[in-house]
């Protein structure tokens, strides 16, 4: 009797949902496509971030309020390269909305439109939280976050055509202001060239590629794996023959391991926003990365 | 029409191979203008690609000694996904492999509570070391539009049986979800949950108690998502109610039936939770069960009627931040009621030569609350108390022969788990258990459990 009742509701709900939408509705997995979405969706998408700086994104649950949001949207925008494999894949199937399955216009992975680096040469556990399809951290690239709007503005001219102009006028208008911040920060950045540094977690591949930091060694002994004490000495061990000039880490990690190294080796911890919302500094894409460089340049003095 | 559509397909197909030189129309000239720009941006994405691989080979070069770029560089920035092409269309296998110490006080055969009619399966296991269940886990896309999903479970006893094996529809809009096969039903929290995935070892006496550890259907469940901000989802089940608390009948009809509505959202950025109600009907022929009878001993009985359950649940997690990896608290509880309503026989082995029939009907309820802290990265403390209420069940005749004094068991258990990595997990686990007057269980476990294969799903 409950059920009749229920799919009463639900044929009334959805019909006066259906007409209703006038925006897109994104739903961003992690706050860099979210915060990207907004730049080029304007007043024209409703972006709901699933995720905030301070988590980390390998270890998030499929939560209702997650399944509830993904039941409404008309996008989803996820990193892919299997960061979000542990809940997004459930989410999408307990929410009941076709349109954001992978493969459907409705879902997109930025991964797909960047070259991902450090594919794992060995694909085993025993390597720890390893990515098949390389490392997925890309945001961590001014450059891969152009090459991702590019291929983002697409999508959503064409899940909204009414309002394809304005998409194409506002990925300009992000595309021109994004090239003028990539040229500044790497003229910025250019003391930081061949500084080396230490990584608590490989999640700055792509940050120091594009800067052409050094990487000497990361504080996981695998991706993924709390360091030991033990491990932490070998790696201090490397830092006394070939020095550091600091130690890396983001925002949603444990302080312990980079202090315990960086009081031994006498190098400067640096905490990087990591992504929007990262710190008090990383309002939107552009700080987070003004934030960034900021802290490297300090960091590295 | 169709003549002419075959004509310019074929024309469109020469085309393509550039040697054969036909005279083109303005279209066919756009056609291949096209493909050469199609070309010639593939081509510029690799160039950047290799481009970017060589910086950060580059960067990455630890010599200042110009090394020569890997070969490895080649890979085309537009193919990032390349499954082996025999691995591409299987489905993802995951195995879970667990075993354990188990030092049990009272002997496991003696296991059972007072007016409480225990499955034939529920039991705290065996003494010493033993071999927990495996499992297999097979999951894909079929289609467009179903997705299956197969779980197998070996028992340590080396029998084989099919845990879940479902399909889903996975292409119906309006956040309408079927399933169908045999699968956990959705009623309560814990009950959709495999065993490995549980905070303890073993169920809560509730589960045990009033549903044979798990609820299975076999069956047809739809799930309804309503379109708002925090969960409301609605569910209904139908099945054939073999499983405990119902039994096979031999009948055309459906023998279980439930329904359930889950709501759930975040409290800020570190709190969520979900809260549900449930019920479920089923109907049992000669459901086998044990009781103490007023000797002590434990008799086998019957039971035929009608089973309705009532659950209401919750479950609140926290994590500062959102960020579960660090620290995170979770509390959960259950809280069952369950009317029965039938036949039941005593001695329905006749083992003791006592076999005897007559109306039987009771009202019971169970509830566990357990509270789980991850205090450091890795490590997690819990602990978790349990109850059953088994109120004053009507026996009709067979009184005379069962205990019936009033007793509500009560468990306490305390667990102390190290999860080095998503994929592994060793535990140990101490419960007093008080099951009927003068019979009070103290058990050990020491349990592992080891995850391979396919990456799981965080369920909430």
């Amino acid at each position: 009797m409950h059920t009749i009742r229920n799919w009463l509701l639900a044929t009334a709900l959805v019909a006066i949902v259906a007409p209703a939408h006038a925006v897109l509705n994104v739903f961003a997995t992690v706050p860099e496509w979210g915060a990207l979405t907004e730049e080029l969706g304007g007043d024209k998408v409703k972006v709901y971030t699933a995720t905030n700086a301070l988590q980390d994104p390998h270890h998030v649950e499929a939560k209702p309020s997650l399944i509830a949001r993904a039941r409404n949207a008309d996008l989803v925008v996820a990193t892919g390269a299997e960061l979000e494999v542990g809940w997004l894949p459930l989410v999408i199937q307990q929410a009941g909305n076709p349109k954001v399955r992978p493969g459907q216009p409705g879902h997109f992975e930025a991964a797909a439109y960047v070259t991902l680096l450090d594919k794992p040469a060995r694909l085993d556990r025993a390597e720890g939280d390893v990515h098949a399809a390389g490392d997925p951290h890309i945001q961590t690239d001014p450059r891969n976050i152009a090459r991702v709007a590019t291929a983002l503005a697409t999508r959503l001219a064409e899940l909204d055509p009414a309002n394809a102009d304005m998409y194409r006028t506002r990925y300009q208008a992000f595309d021109d202001k994004w090239r003028a911040a990539i040229a500044r920060w790497e003229r910025e950045g250019t003391p930081l060239r061949g500084v080396p540094v230490l990584v608590q977690h490989k999640a700055f591949t792509y940050l120091i590629a594009w800067l052409g930091l050094k990487q000497i060694a990361a504080l996981e002994p695998k991706p993924g794996v709390e360091p030991t004490v033990a491990y932490l000495s070998e790696v201090l061990a490397t830092v006394q023959r070939q020095p550091a000039k600091m130690v890396l880490r983001a925002a949603y990690q444990g302080d312990r391991p980079s202090q315990w190294i960086a009081e031994r080796a006498k190098i400067a911890p640096v905490v990087l926003p990591f992504t929007v919302g990262g710190d008090a500094e990383a309002k939107d894409l552009t700080s987070l990365f003004d934030d960034t460089i900021a802290r490297l340049l300090k960091g590295a003095q | 029409m169709s003549r002419s559509f075959w004509a310019t397909a074929l024309l469109a197909s020469l085309l393509v191979t550039p040697s054969i030189a036909l005279a083109a129309t303005d279209a066919e000239l756009a056609e291949i203008r096209d493909q050469i720009k199609q070309m010639k941006e593939s081509y510029e994405t690799r160039i950047r690609a290799l481009e970017d691989r060589l910086k950060a080979a580059e960067a990455a070069a630890p010599a200042p000694a110009a090394a020569p770029a890997p070969a490895a560089a080649a890979t085309p920035a537009s193919t990032p996904y390349s499954a082996s092409m025999l691995a591409a269309f299987n489905p993802g296998i995951a195995v879970v492999l667990q075993g354990n110490y188990q030092y049990l006080k009272q002997d496991p055969a003696q296991y059972a509570f007072n007016n409480i009619q225990l499955g034939e399966e529920t039991s705290p296991g065996r003494r010493g070391f033993g071999l927990g269940e495996s499992e297999i886990n097979f999951s894909a896309s079929v289609d467009h539009l179903f997705a299956g999903s197969l779980t197998v479970s070996l028992a340590p006893d080396n029998s084989v049986s099919v845990e879940e094996a479902y399909g889903l529809v996975t292409a119906l809009p309006y956040g309408i979800v079927p399933k169908f096969g045999r699968f956990f039903s959705g009623v309560g929290y814990m009950n959709e949950q495999h065993q490995h995935a549980w905070d303890f070892q073993d169920a809560p006496l509730a589960y045990q108690a009033f549903f044979g550890n798990q609820f299975t259907q076999d069956g047809l469940q739809i799930k309804w998502v309503a379109p708002t901000d925090i969960l409301l989802e609605f569910g209904a089940e139908i099945g054939n109610g073999d499983a405990f608390p119902g039994s096979p009948r031999n009948s055309n009809g459906a023998g279980a039936w439930s329904g359930f509505v889950h709501a759930g959202g975040d409290v800020g950025a570190s709190s969520s939770w979900r809260a549900g109600v449930s019920y479920l009907e089923t109907k049992a022929v000669d459901r086998v069960g044990r009781l103490p009878d007023t000797a002590g001993n434990i008799t086998q009985t019957s039971f035929g009627g009608k089973t309705r359950t009532t659950i209401a649940d919750f479950v609140w997690k926290y994590a500062p931040d959102g960020n579960a990896t660090r620290t995170n608290f979770k509390l959960q509880g259950e809280y069952f009621w369950q009317r029965a309503s039938g036949d039941l026989t005593y001695d329905s082995d006749g083992a003791l030569g006592l076999t005897q029939t007559d109306a039987y009907s009771a009202n019971q309820s169970g509830w566990y609350l357990q509270g789980i802290w991850q205090f450091v990265p890795m490590w997690r403390v819990g602990f978790r108390y349990d109850r059953l209420n088994q109120g004053t069940p009507d026996y009709g005749a067979n009184a005379a022969f069962l205990a019936t004094d009033p007793f509500s068991p009560q468990r306490s258990t305390l667990m102390f788990d190290w999860t080095p990595s998503e994929f592994s997990r060793v535990r140990i686990q101490y419960a007093q258990n008080k099951e009927r007057p003068g019979f009070t269980d103290n058990e050990f476990f020491l349990q592992y459990i080891l995850t391979l294969g396919a990456h799981g799903a965080h369920k909430f």
